[in-house]
């Protein structure tokens, strides 16, 4: 486990602890790039961020206020696999007690019930979120639009082959309005269970989507401090980012 | 069949060339209607068929060994066009060719993307071949990194000579023991360089992050990059370490020259009864940059340097080898299908080093989404324009009088070599 603290801006509004889950073995397509979001936007509203890592075998970070998950190899997901089972207790309970979570493709998967892998094995999740996957040949690939109405319209990019099925304990992030999201059947991408946003997206998906970016900040703010004071991020870029990312064929 | 094949490949490649086309039209042509014409041109060659593949660093490392083994009075046919698919290859082929078929050459080194690469050895099984690495590029077309390492281990286990592997990327140096029949050597650096390499593992990005724990044991390499000055170079073979003048920059251009030099050692007969090192080293000291692989054009009287950028580890590379003090710089950012259209890559880069100095220029389709990049790393930025053509004149009017480097991705670097071409000499590349 290593800490960082970030000491520029004046971090008046208090400390906010950030937790990487194992970005030595899931983290790819730029998963580091949500981390580095929240860090800087934490101290854009005025918050001391405190980022820390959590990999296979350290200690658990006591006071945790945001956890961020990414995506994998398939040989990441297997060697994060026990790890990840011996602290389902604990990060069920930091769920259920409303903590805010970004899980990204791989995680996303591995929170749900399990993977059911191509060749037949079964990864089993932590079954925080009542979702399924199963391994396809198909690999789905290339830029998504999603409608949402928590954060408007969310914008990435997907590269996944297994195809994930929202049971009735969860509600989809949102409607696909290009690409194919979490399957390709159903039409909708992500999920959402109490604070957690799940989703296939990369881009990184912060970036582009302050909207979540903001409401992990928030409810972290408000779960620890009782309420969120905003600052005034510059988001002039992130807008027309947006604007020309939407354009881009799939 | 067979004898109309070449004819009619040689004038489909002269129509196309005078329509200003493709390179892979008269290849595909020539594929189709006689699917063995590769294997039979190729098999008559007394030195074989050698294959250079991996991530990054092909076209740059294909060139040195091209020159590297001129150097020894062999006659090479390459693919220079940087067609880098099986097509490219028939139709560089077939520009060689006499008009029976016959390749006057002693060899052929063809540099081939993995997934090409793949491809082309069940058809042409080469008797060398040499895999660089595997990095993150372009995972929207191959899925998965270890995905991309089958692809090389493939490219290995058709080789019926000599593999020569990376020794310090994991996942290269891995396909050593899927091997059987075939010679390794590896081509390696000392340790004191290994921190300015990373490979993908070490690369998760966060600063701060430990140092990943000690290697086990390894291998001997067949060349050793010791030490990279600002013009020379350290390489050590034969148990002997030598210094010589490099033309080439970035350091991992000259790690590739370690590359370059054990695959020539390979493909001459090994040691130094063979090959002979001082025309070898002095070969090595010339080769220039291959086109957009740091290489220097003058604008204005001020030199300007073109960095080709397509993942994340090169970038941070480029960024490590061609140090911004004192340069106006400027990055152009494309998302065509050749780019790899994910942009997650650019959160993989720290962009910390260009802080001071700023970006003076932001360019191409997803320039905005290079300024969100630096913005969250604190990073200064000038304009933003997308359109390459207006930016790289403003880029070009507003540092005048300074030393210019553009960071570019693929489509992005053809258009500004379009444009430049139009202001200052540019070698065209067909």
């Amino acid at each position: 486990m290593t800490a960082e603290s970030t000491g520029s801006g004046s971090g008046s509004k208090g400390t906010i602890r950030v937790v990487q889950l194992y970005p030595r073995d899931m983290n790819i397509y730029g998963d580091w790039g949500n981390a580095l979001v929240i860090r800087q936007r934490l101290k854009w509203h005025g918050y001391m961020p405190e980022l820390l890592e959590y990999n296979v075998g350290d200690e658990f970070p006591e006071d945790v206020d945001i956890l961020l998950g990414g995506g994998g190899q398939d040989s990441g997901q297997l060697v994060i696999q026990d790890d990840l089972q011996s602290r389902a207790d604990l990060l069920t309970g930091l769920a259920e007690d409303g903590a805010p979570m970004l899980l990204i493709c791989g995680l996303y998967q591995l929170f749900g019930k399990f993977f059911k892998t191509r060749s037949g094995p079964v990864i089993p999740g932590i079954g925080i979120l009542d979702v399924e996957t199963h391994g396809t040949d198909e690999r789905l690939i290339g830029n998504v639009k999603v409608s949402t109405e928590e954060f408007g319209e969310v914008l990435g990019y997907e590269n996944h082959s297994g195809q994930t099925t929202l049971g009735s304990g969860v509600r989809p992030l949102g409607t696909v309005a290009k690409g194919t999201g979490n399957n390709s059947s159903d039409g909708h991408e992500g999920a959402r269970y109490r604070n957690i946003v799940a989703s296939y997206l990369h881009g990184s998906l912060l970036p582009k989507n302050p909207a979540i970016s903001d409401f992990l900040i928030r409810t972290a703010a408000e779960r620890k401090y009782g309420a969120f004071i905003p600052g005034t991020p510059d988001d002039h870029y992130a807008v027309l980012a947006r604007e020309h990312a939407a354009r881009r064929p799939r | 069949m067979l004898y109309f094949s070449i004819p009619l490949g040689k004038l489909v490649r002269r129509v196309s060339r005078l329509r200003g086309g493709g390179s892979a039209l008269p290849g595909l042509v020539v594929e189709k209607i006689d699917p063995g014409f590769m294997r039979r041109t190729l098999s008559t060659l007394p030195h074989g068929v050698a294959v250079v593949s991996g991530t990054n660093g092909k076209t740059t490392t294909t060139k040195m060994v091209v020159e590297l083994l001129e150097s020894q009075g062999l006659k090479v046919f390459t693919n220079r066009t940087g067609s880098n698919f099986t097509r490219g290859v028939a139709a560089a082929l077939l520009g060689e060719v006499d008009w029976r078929g016959k390749l006057d050459a002693d060899v052929a080194v063809l540099e081939l993307d993995e997934a090409h690469a793949v491809h082309f050895v069940n058809s042409v099984p080469p008797r060398y071949s040499l895999l660089l690495n595997v990095l993150r590029d372009q995972l929207d077309r191959f899925g998965e990194i270890d995905k991309t390492a089958q692809l090389l281990q493939h490219v290995a286990a058709k080789t019926t000579g000599t593999v020569v592997l990376n020794r310090e990327d994991p996942r290269v140096a891995r396909i050593a023991d899927t091997l059987t029949g075939q010679e390794v050597r590896y081509f390696g650096l000392d340790d004191s360089l290994l921190s300015t390499f990373p490979n993908d593992d070490d690369m998760r990005a966060a600063p701060g992050s430990p140092v990943p724990s000690a290697l086990p044991a390894k291998p001997p390499a067949d060349v050793v990059l010791r030490r990279v000055g600002p013009d020379t170079a350290d390489f050590e073979y034969d148990v002997v370490t030598v210094t010589t003048g490099m033309r080439l920059r970035g350091v991992y251009n000259i790690f590739n020259a370690a590359a370059a030099l054990s695959l020539a050692r390979s493909i001459c007969g090994g040691g130094a009864a063979t090959a002979d090192h001082a025309t070898l080293l002095t070969a090595l000291s010339q080769v220039e940059p291959a086109f957009g692989r740091g290489e220097s054009l003058t604008v204005d009287g001020q030199p300007l340097d073109l960095v080709l950028v397509k993942n994340p580890s090169g970038f941070r590379l480029g960024l490590k080898s061609f140090p911004a003090g004192g340069y106006a710089t400027m990055i152009a950012i494309n998302d065509n299908y050749a780019d790899g259209r994910d942009m997650s890559w650019l959160w993989d880069v720290d962009f910390d080093s260009l802080r001071n100095g700023g970006v003076d220029q932001l360019s191409g389709s997803r320039a905005y989404d290079m300024a969100l990049r630096l913005q969250y790393d604190e990073v200064p930025v000038g304009a933003v324009q997308p359109d390459i053509a207006p930016a790289l004149s403003d880029f070009i009017h507003e540092a005048k009088g300074r030393p210019k480097r553009i960071f570019c991705t693929y489509t992005a670097m053809l258009a500004i070599r379009r444009e430049l071409s139009k202001i200052t000499t540019v070698e065209v590349v067909s």
